[in-house]
């Protein structure tokens, strides 16, 4: 955990850039179309199942969908794992309760390249990027950038 | 389940590793010298977008598949090849390729192997460094 990086680059000098729009079906057969999760708070994490810092972070993004689900948040997993097989089987023992779709290398390459996991975005209601967090989170660093953006209790 | 959790117990690797550091493997790959044959035992991702030229992707180290492509590609091989294996997948201390892939190469008898030590992730440690770079298949 020590090493753990932790790079939240706030976007807040700059318009936030418009996150890379995908169409993609989940690990249940559900079309995941990142346009109409718009008024929609998204966290969009890029991870894979032998990933140790993202075995981590899994837990906390179920108790982070539970905990804000009602104010808009709404939690999308990005598989980076070769196997499909070993995600579907990760999804059923850690009961994800937010969809899980399988990323390829265009599409981390629209997201600026993920190179290295975990990596996690914060997208606005209006679609647009507002943090990426490269590395093991602090989810308190998380529900303190999504707070702002979220339907109020 | 089990293979996984393996894998996690023997994903940090003892100290006493033979490390590579990123500026010294950058500077046998400017050099006129031989080069070691270089293999990424990370995702296929992860290389895809971006990887060392001339590196080989064989599969992630913690995966069985992953470590049976690793034999079959060495075992040809004779035993004082040098051979640099990288990943790149995560922290240092919590890559889960890494560590499987050596021992694999050091059961099989291999004396000349050496792991390039990226401490964040590739990006970081190689990439941003500003290191020879190549994408795609190969």
């Amino acid at each position: 955990m020590t090493s753990a990086i932790v790079l939240g680059i706030l976007l807040a000098a700059t318009p936030p850039a418009q996150a890379p729009s995908f169409a993609l079906t989940d690990l249940h057969g559900q079309k995941i179309e990142l346009t109409a999760y718009r008024g929609h708070v998204v966290l969009l994490d890029f991870w894979a199942t032998w990933c140790a810092p993202c075995r981590s972070e899994i837990p906390r993004l179920i108790d982070l969908q539970t905990k804000y689900r009602a104010r808009g948040l709404r939690v999308i997993g990005i598989s980076l794992d070769d196997d499909p097989a070993a995600v579907r089987a990760f999804d059923q023992e850690f009961k994800m309760n937010y969809p899980v779709v399988i990323g390829d290398a265009a599409l981390a390459a629209r997201y600026g390249r993920i190179l290295g996991l975990p990596v996690m975005f914060v997208i606005d209601q209006d679609g647009r990027i507002r943090a990426r967090y490269d590395g093991e989170t602090d989810m308190r660093a998380i529900e303190r950038a999504i707070a702002p953006l979220l339907k109020a209790k | 389940m089990y293979t996984i959790l393996l894998a996690l117990l023997l994903a940090t690797p003892p100290p006493d590793l033979p490390l590579i550091q990123p500026a010294d493997l950058a500077a046998v790959l400017k050099s006129e010298g031989p080069r070691p044959l270089i293999i990424q035992v990370g995702f296929h991702v992860l290389y895809t977008q971006a990887h060392i030229p001339g590196s080989e992707y064989i599969g992630p180290g913690s995966r069985p598949d992953g470590i049976q492509q690793l034999h079959q590609r060495v075992d040809p091989l004779p035993r004082t090849r040098e051979i640099v294996l990288y990943c790149g997948c995560c922290p240092w201390e919590r890559c889960p390729n890494m560590h499987p892939a050596f021992q694999e190469l050091q059961s099989m008898g291999f004396t000349n192997v050496k792991l390039l030590y990226i401490a964040n992730n590739f990006g970081k440690d190689w990439v941003d460094k500003g290191y020879p770079v190549a994408t795609g298949e190969r």
